[in-house]
């Protein structure tokens, strides 16, 4: 019992990482309708630069800070410059696009910091956290993770829904033309969404680089399950990213405990495909696809 | 009459090859195969991408597919070199069928987050299983030139050869494919699914036979990986191999089989040599090695931004200044213009990349 | 529709093809051999021994792998300083394989067809290696010092030019076993253990010495996952008491860092593979930098048991660590000076006393023949059991315990062999001096 209960919640620290990955993609995906396979590399290097002003200061918060402010202004930048002339293309352009940026950026990784392993800190202790005594498998570093991810969704999603710049932000994902009829910068606002979806991916980095050490292809494992978090939830629903992390987070941890740490892609591919035969669309989405 | 051209071709191809294999060194014998492997997989994907508009990004998994039995159909059952390349494409298209079916309703990021994770997947098997695939080390394979042609015949121009072999067999079917009512039916569904079943085309149908088509590629390019490594493991199975095959098939040009043979070089030949000149540059060996993995980085998003047809297309466009071609009333292949109630998340939508005026080859 | 150049660009394209092959191969230069006499030994010049590797420059083995090969380059450079072998210079040519088979093959290709190698030398990784062991042996090049502690290099009959040097992963499994069995009788043994040849190797070797009463669980991990919480969780509800961990250093580091969330604290024996103490300091770092913080880096790796066929680096008043350190800081400074750089230069020491031995024209198959009559022990701790029936290498290691960041030897040195019977017997040799050139 005490087992079960040490693998659902150490679960959900992971979990709540692919949530943070999976809410990013949703992001961009409901505001420019790509998928960003480079969004993993894009938190590894925001999280490198946290690791250069973490050693040189000494302070986690100020790297913490500045690995955010990174994250916003990777997401800018790779929106105006190598994403903008593939928004209007076929789906396929985006792809390779975005795929291209991802080895790209791996590329630099290793050129400026090298393959080695990087021990990043943490901001909290990693002793576990006991209840009467049963040790509960995770520690006040995990219950800070949760926090976090949590806090930038519920902030999130208070942008969307109580904010103009939200409403926005809602409108030129719904129907960019009408949008832009009616004044909204269509093109400044999905620069806007990209930088938001990098500063949640910087998050992700940073907090899951302490358990994964950092290393170029460190975000790769954790992108993909990310992504598989974000189709099983829908890829237009923030809610299902949040759920579909978590669902995947716990349940890949039971498969790692009770039945062995290879099975664990390929219970995420069961999963996944699971998922897309029954809702092709995922298990919240809202838009309903024709069959033809 | 189409067949017989394309016979034609591969028979002078295979001249000009089989011409080179003896001049060159064992060495450029042994780059032959290795190209040969990737013309094969490539083409593959880039018929699919190209002409049924899917976007997989697992079809590494399906090479891991052939490769794996490959090795077990020699391993265990002693076949020949030929009987496991007619056999390995087989089991792939089957992996294919399944997985197509799976995924046959999906549409553009959902399909390519399916494959992305098969990818991911299938190869973790191999070390589940470790007393039947080998787990880690894998599982060995070995193919010699038969005793007919002398002891001294060198394996690398045998395996030269036969890998040539199949892949120009591959590209006169798929060529003739590609002409076929299946490719028009094809390039119907990738242009305008809705249309195409108003015309009675079974969608779902085609989806899952070009899925199959590509994956049998790939599963027959895994087995001629397997016979040049001589080693089947799941290390050379990543998802890297998956995007280099996507890389290899935009750089060449999406829906040509020439695009195939010009993506296939890039990704063979390429590579060791950016790294050969960041080390006479000086660069300490861990650097120089991520150079050309950046390199390619830049390559892809230039090219997909500034050159979407790729070499191919950008050749054709070359081809077209400089030899004339009989006026045609109005381009076959032409696309609609966009319709407003494709849905969002079609892949189709919008122009396409490639402007498939001519069918298949060239 | 008539194409009136369908049928030339087919051909056009095959032409292509060659031609690029061609060209290709006049862009790279092919060094070494180049317009010598047909009866020439390839990659042996008036001047020059060419030689090749294939290592994990790139991908998931680079980290710590990587230093390998400048750590031998490093030694051969100091060995070219001072004369070079008979007044040759040996140049080290190693290659990126990313740790995948077929990029070895293509690789180990290159360096045998084009670049025309004397051997290969200490190629990195037991699937990457045994891509290309067949083919070395069938094209008789010599295959030295594989970097892989699988014992299926030695084995003469069938790969006659291949030769292991490191400790196989069966016997230090054993040594382990043996101590484990001494000194925890009774006590609760967890194995944890990477998924692959390496790990498992490690395992039959322990399975050999302690009984299988003890043992009360098995957890295996695959380096694409790092999520171990899991398996820990299980070791810790199975009860055990010592953990027995072959596994690399990051995922020992983990394993550490796991233990301390569950709030268990077992004793820890690893494998020499993953407990150099200076790695897994540099991974556990970010963790003993807190201030006030309730972990040290130090703390996480104190009394750690591991095994060690090289001397202890923290040891300087042994020659060999004084003349590996000399030569790292004249020539390889850049690297911090740990266990990777350490089995570099102790190995490329080896292939320098092969070369010496194998005189003044060396040929390939004089050079086998050379390390088969035996080399003298060099920087490891047990002596090299070479012969024309054995090709394993170094076969024995000591006990240590890690103590303030350093690898403290416990008792003997201790040798066996990779079968069941075979006993954990100590070595009553002790280690030669370093040549005070610092060549052999």
């Amino acid at each position: 019992m005490t087992e079960f209960l040490q693998f659902t919640l150490g679960g959900v620290s992971f979990g709540m990482v692919y949530a943070a990955i999976a809410l990013s993609l949703v992001l961009i995906w409901r505001g420019t309708r790509i998928l960003n396979y480079a969004q993993g590399a894009m938190a590894m290097l925001c999280t490198y630069i946290a690791l250069t002003v973490i050693t040189h200061t000494g302070s986690y918060w100020e790297g913490f800070v500045v690995a955010l402010a990174a994250g916003l202004v990777l997401g800018a930048v790779v929106e105006r410059t190598v994403i903008r002339p593939v928004e209007n293309k076929p789906p396929l352009n985006a792809v390779v696009v975005t795929i291209g940026l991802l080895v790209l950026l791996e590329g630099i990784a290793g050129i400026i910091y090298g393959g080695q392993y990087r021990s990043f800190p943490t901001a909290f202790s990693l002793t576990g956290l006991h209840a009467r005594s049963v040790p509960l498998g995770i520690s006040r570093n995990d219950v800070f993770v949760a926090c976090a991810v949590l806090a930038v969704a519920l902030a999130l999603a208070a942008l969307f829904r109580f904010t103009s710049v939200g409403l926005r932000l809602r409108a030129a994902a719904f129907n960019p033309y009408a949008a832009r009829l009616l004044g909204v910068r269509v093109g400044r606002v999905l620069t806007l969404g990209w930088a938001l979806a990098g500063l949640i991916g910087a998050l992700a980095g940073l907090l899951v680089s302490p358990d994964t050490f950092l290393y170029p292809s460190s975000m790769d494992s954790i992108f993909v399950l990310g992504f598989t978090a974000a189709v099983i939830g829908g890829l237009d629903s923030p809610v299902g990213a949040i759920v579909g992390g978590l669902i995947l987070g716990i349940g890949l941890n039971y498969v790692g405990g009770y039945l062995g740490s290879n099975l664990v892609p390929i219970f995420g591919l069961i999963a996944l495909m699971a998922v897309l035969l029954i809702r092709p669309s995922g298990l919240f989405s809202v838009t309903h696809e024709r069959q033809v | 009459m189409t067949l017989l051209r394309h016979l034609a071709a591969a028979i002078v191809a295979g001249a000009v090859i089989w011409a080179a294999s003896v001049q060159l060194s064992a060495f450029r014998d042994f780059q032959m195969a290795q190209i040969a492997v990737y013309v094969v997989a490539i083409a593959g994907l880039s018929i699919l991408i190209g002409l049924s508009g899917q976007i997989s990004i697992g079809n590494g998994a399906f090479m891991a597919v052939g490769a794996y039995a490959t090795a077990l159909l020699m391993t265990h059952l002693n076949w020949p070199w030929w009987a496991v390349f007619l056999a390995s494409p087989a089991v792939a298209a089957v992996a294919g069928a399944v997985v197509g079916l799976a995924a046959a309703r999906l549409h553009g990021p959902y399909l390519a987050g399916a494959t992305l994770m098969l990818a991911v997947a299938l190869p973790s098997l191999a070390n589940q299983f470790p007393g039947v695939f080998g787990g880690d080390q894998g599982l060995s394979v070995n193919v010699f030139p038969p005793a007919s042609l002398g002891a001294n015949f060198p394996q690398t121009r045998w395996l030269a050869w036969i890998c040539a072999l199949a892949a120009l067999v591959t590209l006169v079917i798929l060529a003739n494919l590609g002409r076929s009512r299946v490719g028009r039916n094809w390039r119907a569904i990738r242009d305008d699914p809705v249309a195409a079943a108003l015309a009675g085309l079974p969608v779902g149908r085609l989806r899952v036979l070009a899925f199959v088509m590509s994956a049998a590629c790939a599963g027959l390019a895994g087995a001629m990986l397997a016979v040049t490594t001589s080693l089947v493991s799941p290390g050379s199975f990543t998802l890297s191999l998956s995007i280099a095959l996507l890389a290899g098939a935009v750089l060449g040009g999406l829906g040509t089989l020439l695009g195939a043979l010009w993506g296939a070089l890039v990704i063979v030949l390429v590579p060791t040599y950016v790294t050969d000149v960041a080390t006479s540059h000086g660069f300490s060996g861990g650097v120089a090695a991520n150079i050309p993995i950046a390199a390619y980085g830049v390559v892809l998003i230039v090219v997909i931004l500034i050159f979407p047809q790729g070499i191919q297309g950008g050749l054709r466009r070359l081809a077209k200044q400089f030899l004339p071609t009989p006026p045609t009333l109005g381009s076959p292949g032409r696309r609609p213009p966009v319709s407003e109630d494709v849905g969002p998340d079609s892949p189709y939508r919008r122009p396409p990349v490639s402007e498939h005026q001519e069918e298949g080859t060239s | 529709m008539k194409r009136s150049f369908s049928l030339r660009l087919p051909v056009v394209a095959a032409a292509v093809t060659a031609a690029s092959l061609v060209a290709a191969g006049c862009g790279s230069s092919s060094s070494g051999g180049s317009g010598g006499a047909a009866a020439s030994v390839p990659g042996i010049t008036k001047t020059q021994i060419l030689i090749g590797s294939h290592q994990p420059l790139t991908g998931p083995a680079a980290p710590g792998y990587s230093e390998i090969a400048p750590a031998a380059n490093a030694y051969f450079q100091y060995v070219n300083a001072h004369g070079g072998i008979y007044g040759r210079k040996i140049k080290y040519t190693y290659l990126d394989d990313g740790y995948d088979p077929a990029k070895t093959t293509s690789v180990v290709h290159q360096l045998v067809l084009q670049d025309n190698v004397f051997a290969i030398f200490n190629g990195l990784g037991t699937p990457t290696h045994l891509a290309v062991v067949k083919y070395l042996n069938s094209a008789k090049v010599p295959d030295l010092f594989i970097a892989s502690g699988c014992d299926c290099w030695d084995n003469p009959s069938t790969y006659p030019y291949s030769f292991g040097w490191q400790l196989d992963y069966i016997r230090e499994g054993k040594i382990l076993g043996a101590y484990i069995k001494q000194h925890f009788a009774g006590k609760k043994i967890g194995y944890f253990f990477q998924n692959d040849e390496f790990g498992q190797d490690g395992v039959k070797g322990l399975d050999m010495e302690i009984p299988h009463s003890q043992v009360v669980s098995r957890q295996s991990y695959v380096p694409t996952n790092v999520n171990i919480g899991p398996a820990v969780a299980a070791l810790k509800a199975s009860g055990a008491q010592v953990v027995v961990s072959f596994s690399i250093p990051a995922f020992t580091a983990l394993l550490k860092l796991t233990a301390l969330k569950l709030g268990w604290n077992p004793t820890f024996v690893v494998s020499d593979v993953g407990s150099d103490p200076i790695t897994l300091a540099g991974l556990l770092e970010a963790f003993a930098k807190k201030g006030g913080a309730t972990v040290q880096g130090n703390q996480l790796t104190q009394g750690i048991i591991t095994d060690g066929y090289l001397p202890t680096l923290g040891n300087t008043g042994n020659s060999w660590i004084a003349l590996f350190k000399k030569v790292h800081d004249t020539y390889d400074a850049k690297a911090p000076f740990d266990g990777n750089v350490l089995y570099g230069e102790a190995v490329a020491y080896a292939f320098v006393q092969a070369m010496v031995k194998a005189g003044k024209n060396p040929t390939r198959a004089g050079v086998v023949k050379a390390i088969e009559g035996g080399l003298s022990q060099g920087a490891s701790v047990a002596p090299y059991d070479y012969s024309a029936t054995d090709h394993g290498g170094i076969m024995g290691a000591f006990i240590g315990v890690i103590q303030n960041g350093a690898i403290v030897q416990q008792g003997p040195v201790w040798t066996t062999d990779t079968t069941p019977s075979g006993a954990v017997t100590p070595f009553t040799g002790t280690q030669p001096a370093a040549p005070a050139s610092g060549m052999p």
